[in-house]
């Protein structure tokens, strides 16, 4: 051994770590492990909100239907006997209830099913829609009457709850609007082959029902009324959209006039959506008196939400057009207006498609400001295209409702049956989003240019 | 309405056709003679005619109805106003009346002349539900009269409106067609006219924010002359009740909007800090090309989703397993429910931002760090996290008042019980909770009531634009210094 300086340092090792290291290893993978925990818990966040809704939401695309076979009397339901439907149009769904619940009665003696419960009760096994139904089928085709139909008919919100799962024979007890009994008869028939649960179409294309009709309730009007709305929006914030950044990006001189439009446009955006729906309130129906849940107002009031969002992202992709394009435009000739919008546009097309996208997908969520300018008033009626009125626009008479909307409706009623409604309208919304953000997705991969 | 726009697009046509053939001609055929493109003259006409056209047109629909409304309500006579119960609901059943008497007439129920004509004795209510118009109550002689002066008005505007903008138009398109010859600088003026247009598209988003702060300071200064200020901004009660003597004090919406928000920025912040910088120091190209997304899907949901898991999965899990058992109360709406699952919603917001702020810290700092032996987490505590502090705090900010101004996630989440308490699983109440519940329904603009709303959606817009002013301020400022 060599003779060394007694060191004062302590002995250290490059292999075994000393005490400090170690912590500050540890430190180090702690710091990390939490890192990693709050990707976990935002991903895993999303997952439960999926799964919750999937699994309240995705039962409302199934429906259950009984089908037995109806005798549609001529006496019941065309008294007068001319087979013209705007006479028989006055037996209203009242007139229907008895035919129907005498035929249920009918077919289950037929079939040799025992049951000591009375009409009435037979007949709340099926949806107070289904009159109305039948009485539709009659009336769209008159030369039904006298005939003996084979027909589905829509069994009630519970009994459809009992084949889900989420009606029980404990909670039947406790539940006035069914008995044990009609759960254990709906079961028979279920095993004979008369009960069937299906898809539901009527879902997406029925309008909606009154709160103790869950199991007719449908977003097909709500899905038109979103639809015009998103197309109002659409043609009225994409141009102006459009037309604005094109001004503030290539025209406009510094001053304070634009300063101010920019400052304005980036708090716009942060405004929350609410203060669009008092805006919406107080100038179109206060002060122009449009007609309160128009589809046109409630176009108008999402097209200024959604504005802000069109004209950051059209600004973006023109400023990502390099200036070299402008530049030769200019140098063969063309004046400025002809090089933006013969060059600089077109090349920025791609990105303010998706910003349009991402736009009015914003736009078709949004729920709040749409309550505050009367949409959450129940309607029924399919939106018309043309109003009544030949002295007002197009898209302003009838009253509207949209997709969200409708969710927060169905989520106000008692019925514990809305909540799968309410879930199941959202997976219909979610698809939609899904759908416009995957064409924006596909848009931008496929056009985006990289300078 | 839409002839009317139709006419005007086709006329706008036909001048686009006629201008350019007269320049073409004008130039005997030989386009390279011409000042401007062919195309030019074809526009410079069409905008002519179109632009002052519909200009008149849209300032006319919206003035129209207002004056006719002025002068119809300046007819009646006062003492018959004084019985009734307002103004407005006078003008609101002659406006129904003179729109029934309309639909009748279209749906020809009766000929117009018959509509004319028509007198109390007949029994008008009976005679228009058989036309399929419900009217609220019987027609008296006052509001027939005034019903029918308003069709006459209404019918007499819309004439004239029609002969205005089409003489415009005609006049338009003759000047333009005229002036048009080979030497007319047709480009300059279609740019000029195409950069007013320009121009006027972006003072709209000017427009709307006058709009919204005019509007809501109308309303708010109505309500004030109703309700004394003072009660509202220091009221510790709020109990509106149709009966008046309503008590409306903000202090309870407030300390419910700030509750919750806060208890939303707890779950947010550390989540959204800790995933970013993860994502931005830690994770591979990979593990983020998966994990940035996922996490971003989170901003692309709508509230009304949010909401609608707050009120079926976490208010009644929170009630089983927290509320209920720790004996809190037994309410699924609370402040904890709205505030977790508000702090879901901004966890892309908080975590894409910091994101962003903390890719912008120079990598030369984190290099002098490592170069001194500092590890990656003392790296990031110690230098990144410092220098990207102001920009975070921005982000907090801006996150802070997306908070403040949510609204369906506390509608659906939080309840509708305005209480001051500190119990996180007790129902509370936020301002804009309460400004959807009192602007929904059935609602008279006249009640402090109605008009409570108005002046809690002016505070929430002062407060998230002070924020909103404030944080990028911060955050532009601090982007300043690494540039």
């Amino acid at each position: 051994m060599t003779d060394m300086p007694i060191s004062t340092a302590p002995k250290r090792s490059l292999f075994a770590a000393d005490a400090r290291t170690v912590r500050r290893n540890r430190a180090e993978r702690r710091f990390r492990a939490y890192g990693m925990a709050a990707v976990g818990v935002g991903i895993l966040a999303l997952i439960v909100l999926l799964v919750s809704i999937l699994g309240n939401g995705l039962s409302s695309f199934r429906q259950t239907y009984v089908s037995f076979p109806i005798e549609l009397t001529a006496e019941r339901v065309d008294p007068d006997g001319n087979r013209d439907p705007g006479e028989m149009a006055r037996v209203t769904t009242f007139g229907y209830l008895p035919l129907l619940a005498a035929a249920f009665e009918a077919h289950l003696d037929a079939e040799g099913i025992e049951t000591d419960m009375g009409v009435r009760e037979l007949a709340a096994m099926l949806s107070e829609e289904a009159p109305a139904q039948i009485r539709g089928m009659v009336l769209a085709n008159p030369d039904l009457v006298g005939q003996t139909i084979d027909a589905q008919i829509l069994m009630g919100g519970r009994i459809d709850g009992f084949f889900k799962g989420r009606v029980t024979m404990e909670s039947a007890e406790r539940d006035s609007n069914v008995t044990p009994a009609q759960l254990e008869l709906a079961q028979i028939l279920a095993d004979r082959g008369a009960v069937e649960t299906r898809f539901n179409w009527d879902f997406i294309t029925a309008p909606d029902a009154s709160g103790s009709r869950p199991e007719a309730a449908g977003l097909g009007v709500a899905i038109i009324g979103s639809f015009y709305m998103m197309l109002v929006v659409l043609v009225l914030a994409l141009p102006i959209g459009v037309a604005a950044s094109i001004y503030l990006e290539e025209f406009a001189p510094k001053n304070r006039l634009t300063d101010l439009i920019e400052v304005n446009i980036s708090n716009l955006a942060a405004v929350p959506s609410i203060v669009f729906g008092i805006l919406g309130l107080a100038v179109f129906i206060n002060f122009m008196e449009f007609n309160q849940s128009s589809p046109l107002v409630g176009g108008l009031v999402l097209t200024l939400m959604t504005l802000p969002t069109i004209i950051i992202a059209t600004r973006a992709s023109l400023r990502a057009v390099p200036p070299s394009i402008r530049q030769a435009a200019l140098g063969l000739g063309a004046s400025k207006t002809q090089s933006i919008f013969h060059h600089v546009l077109p090349l920025a097309a791609p990105g303010i498609l998706t910003g349009t996208i991402i736009g009015l997908a914003q736009a078709l969520g949004e729920t709040a400001p749409l309550l505050l300018i009367g949409m959450v008033a129940f309607v029924r009626e399919y939106p018309d295209l043309m109003s009544v009125h030949s002295n007002s626009f197009p898209l302003m008479g009838d009253g509207a409702t949209a997709l969200p909307v409708q969710v927060y409706s169905w989520t106000q009623r008692s019925d514990p049956a809305f909540v799968e409604r309410a879930s199941g309208a959202i997976i219909v919304l979610l698809v939609f989003l899904l759908c416009m953000n995957l064409i924006a997705i596909l848009l931008r991969r496929r056009f985006e240019r990289r300078w | 309405m839409l002839w009317i726009l139709i006419t005007l697009l086709a006329l706008g046509a036909l001048g686009f056709v006629l201008g350019r053939q007269r320049a073409v001609a004008s130039a005997g055929g030989d386009t390279r003679v011409l000042h401007s493109l062919p195309v030019y003259y074809g526009t410079n006409v069409t905008l002519l005619t179109l632009v002052p056209a519909l200009l008149v047109l849209g300032v006319w629909l919206m003035a129209q109805p207002i004056v006719i409304d002025r002068m119809v309500s300046a007819q009646l006579p006062d003492s018959y106003v004084a019985e009734a119960a307002s103004r407005d609901l006078l003008m609101t059943e002659i406006r129904r009346l003179a729109d029934g008497i309309d639909t009748a007439v279209e749906r020809g129920a009766f000929n117009g002349l018959d509509a004319l004509n028509l007198s109390v004795g007949d029994d008008i209510r009976r005679q228009l539900a058989d036309a399929g118009v419900a009217l609220g109550a019987d027609v008296s002689p006052e509001v027939l009269q005034a019903a029918q002066s308003f069709r006459e008005m209404s019918g007499a505007g819309r004439t004239w409106m029609t002969v205005a903008v089409f003489a415009l138009a005609l006049a338009g398109l003759a000047y333009a067609y005229l002036r048009t010859t080979k030497d007319l600088r047709a480009r300059n003026r279609v740019e000029h006219m195409i950069l007013g247009v320009l121009m006027l598209a972006s003072t709209l988003a000017i427009l709307t924010t006058v709009g919204i702060v005019l509007s809501m300071l109308w309303d708010t200064r109505n309500f004030f002359q109703l309700y004394p200020w003072q009660d509202f901004f220091f009221g510790l009660e709020w109990r509106p009740s149709f009966e008046g003597n309503s008590e409306l004090g903000l202090i309870p919406l407030l300390w419910g909007t700030l509750y919750i928000s806060l208890i939303a920025l707890l779950v947010a912040v550390p989540i959204g800090l800790f995933a970013a910088i993860f994502m931005a120091e830690y994770a591979t190209r990979r593990v983020r090309s998966v994990a940035k997304p996922l996490i971003e899907v989170l901003a692309g949901i709508p509230t009304i989703v949010y909401g609608l898991f707050a009120l079926i999965t976490v208010g009644p899990m929170l009630r089983d397993y927290f509320a209920a058992p720790l004996g809190l109360g037994n309410s699924s709406s609370s402040v904890m429910t709205a505030g977790i699952v508000m702090g879901i919603m901004l966890i892309p917001f908080v975590s894409s931002l910091s994101d962003d702020i903390i890719n912008a810290v120079p990598q030369s700092l984190r290099d002098g760090s490592y170069g001194l032996g500092a590890t990656q987490s003392e790296t990031v505590k110690q230098v990144v996290l410092p220098a990207a502090l102001p920009g975070i705090v921005g982000a907090v900010l801006l996150a802070a008042s997306r908070a403040i101004g949510e609204t369906m996630i506390v509608v659906l989440g939080a309840g509708a019980a305005a209480r001051l308490d500190l119990n996180p699983f007790e129902a509370m109440t936020t301002v804009t909770v309460k400004i959807v519940g009192q602007l929904t329904g059935d609602t008279d603009f006249s009640s402090p009531e109605a008009l409570v709303a108005f002046a809690l959606g002016l505070t929430l817009f002062v407060i998230t634009l002070g924020l909103n002013i404030f944080a990028l301020y911060i955050v532009r400022k601090y982007r300043e210094q690494y540039e």
